[in-house]
């Protein structure tokens, strides 16, 4: 699968081209923590600009920094969860560079003595084939702040610099160049945000910055072993801009290349609104961040035992759970990817499901209604006031035939606004159900004759045009009747017709 | 190696510091009798000696992930040559974000 059908799938426009894309992510996840990686200062977010600031994180002269173990742990999980090697003794390095927003005049980061190393995932790749990308690294650093240029109250030639983000704690995870589409660099993005949402270290939020990706792209001869002159693509914001962006860098390498031109290695900005990606207006020389060991934090020793500890309570990852689902539940491949892919909906699903007989009923309902309700509230699944014990009430009625689907929606929209147990309402519900049989009959005969081709089609032998009639009558009793006796009685009047023709 | 007045020109650069030509003559002399001191070390056989980025052996000090107070915003912007409305205030920067 390598990579061989990546042109021409992703890239219409590259179909004759055989070039082969390569392409490397270097994600930052920014950490869910109270406080800041280096200093107590609150990372809430929506905070006054520069209320969240002290000596440390503004690089004051004789402020010391000192590391958050939630950090560390934070780091930690991830290289477990991506099977890389947590170095016993990592390094913490200034990364030297001038920008107003980064009011120390140095990124603590790490250099050449990484917290880990040498990890993977998997990605799927075209033809739902999956493919191991190397992770060549994980590191811890600090953020920088935020400059604000366009807004009302910044004069022409100012800018103006919050520095709240001053510190806030990142993690950078590199990859080895080993994508080879768009579509894969997309995947993985999507993968590392479930896994960190599964880890519970990050928001992982896209949009919001929480997970910003920078990619390394270049093309070269298909076959080939070597590196292309890459260019490095930023500020795409969404997986869909990732996408995009890489598409487009694709295309236009490729265009150039084809030509007989030449890269040239720069840095690009993606403009998501003109759908292309320009170079960076910078300066001629080359970057020299002249790293070296920050002499102001001490080497990060890791005890085995620590690690040890953090892997017993590592939670079931994602890929586990689908697998889990797939084998315990008997649930398909997509309702178990879907179910898994949130750990919130994942929670609230084994919730119901260890409540209810019917398995694939209860991932119908979650996927279904219970996503919608929570999309629609622009809340987890678990904030619902309808809880799962409540929803496995109203399912247990719905598959034993007390209620129907009709009513059931009536009872879990009532639930999502009052939170009661569904009890009661079941109850009257249920006992709203026409049982008289000839009042019934008469629906199904109305039914009929309103629907004069159909009712030909039917006794013509197209049998399955019951369901069609059946739906049909319960919406006209807005779900106040057992299907059952409703099919029951249709096969009764069908029969009748038919003998009535001879 | 040597340093040459180019690579004090350079390092001046990286550093936004701007020097007279005696100046920059003066630092290459300076940060070459610095090199020669500190290459003193290359006399000594040090195969298989840890490179040495502390002078103390300890581990990291950790901190709990407790929020503890800020500086006021009062204070935060004392020092600052201009600010307004809560920000600090700087020359319109050009370009994007380095780093």
């Amino acid at each position: 699968m390598n990579g061989t059908g990546a042109n021409s799938h992703s890239n219409p426009g590259l179909v004759s081209a055989p070039f082969e894309v390569v392409i490397g992510l270097e994600v930052h996840i920014q950490l869910q923590t109270r406080s800041k990686i280096f200093c107590g200062c609150s990372v809430q977010f929506g905070a006054e600009a520069n209320s969240q600031v002290c000596p440390v994180c503004l690089g004051l002269p004789g402020a010391l920094p000192v590391l958050n173990e939630k950090v560390l742990a934070s780091a930690a999980r991830l290289a477990l969860a991506t099977g890389c090697r947590i170095n016993p003794v990592s390094l913490f390095a200034r990364k030297n560079y001038f920008y107003p927003d980064l009011p120390k005049g140095y990124q603590i980061s790490q250099f050449d003595q990484p917290f880990a190393s040498d990890g993977g995932m998997t990605v799927t790749s075209e033809g739902d084939a999956q493919r191991a990308i190397r992770i060549r690294r994980i590191h811890l650093e600090d953020d920088a702040g935020r400059s604000i240029h366009a807004e009302a109250f910044v004069a022409e030639d100012e800018t103006l610099l919050d520095l709240n983000r001053c510190g806030v704690p990142l993690l950078e995870l590199v990859t080895e160049p080993d994508l080879r589409s768009p579509a894969e660099a997309a995947d993985f993005m999507q993968r590392l945000r479930q896994l960190v949402r599964y880890l519970g270290i990050s928001s992982g939020n896209m949009e919001e910055g929480s997970l910003r990706c920078d990619a390394n792209i270049s093309l070269r001869p298909a076959g080939s072993d070597g590196l292309g002159v890459k260019t490095e693509l930023k500020n795409m914001n969404s997986f869909r801009h990732v996408e995009r962006a890489l598409a487009f860098e694709i295309a236009r390498q490729g265009a150039l290349l084809a030509a007989g031109g030449r890269i040239e290695q720069q840095t690009l900005l993606w403009d998501p609104a003109r759908g292309m990606a320009e170079p960076m207006r910078s300066k001629e020389e080359a970057h020299d961040y002249r790293y070296f060991p920050e002499p102001d934090l001490m080497p990060v020793a890791i005890s085995g035992e620590w690690v040890e500890e953090l892997r017993r309570q590592m939670p079931e990852l994602p890929e586990a759970r689908k697998a889990r689902y797939e084998r315990e539940f008997g649930l398909p491949a997509y309702d178990a990817g879907l179910l898994t892919g949130d750990p919130g909906v994942a929670d609230y699903f084994e919730r119901l499901a260890a409540r209810i007989e019917d398995k694939k009923l209860a991932s119908n309902w979650v996927m279904g209604e219970v996503m919608r309700a929570s999309n629609a509230r622009g809340c987890s699944v678990l904030e619902l006031k309808m809880t799962p014990e409540h929803l496995a009430v109203l399912l247990d009625s719905l598959s034993r035939g007390r209620i129907h689907q009709q009513a059931a929606r009536r009872i879990f929209a009532e639930g999502l606004e009052n939170g009661l147990s569904p009890a009661e309402a079941i109850e009257r519900e249920a006992g709203a159900q026409i049982h008289d049989t000839d009042q019934l009959r008469m629906v199904v005969r109305e039914a009929l004759t309103s629907h004069p081709d159909e009712t030909e089609a039917w006794l013509g032998g197209k049998d399955k045009l019951a369901g069609f009639f059946t739906g049909v009558i319960l919406q006209s009793l807005q779900g106040r009747a057992d299907p059952r006796a409703i099919m029951a009685l249709l096969q009764e009047e069908r029969k009748a017709l038919l003998e009535k023709r001879g | 190696m040597k340093v040459t007045t180019a690579e004090v020109e350079r390092i001046a650069g990286l550093a936004k510091l701007a020097f007279s030509q005696a100046e920059k003559e003066q630092f290459t002399a300076e940060f070459n009798r610095m090199l020669d001191y500190v290459g003193k070390l290359d006399e000594l056989d040090l195969e298989g000696v840890e490179p040495a980025t502390h002078p103390l052996h300890s581990d990291a000090p950790l901190r709990e992930d407790v929020v503890t107070p800020s500086l006021s915003r009062e204070e935060a912007l004392g020092n600052a040559p201009a600010a307004h409305d809560g920000f600090f205030s700087v020359p319109k920067v050009i370009g994007g974000e380095e780093g």
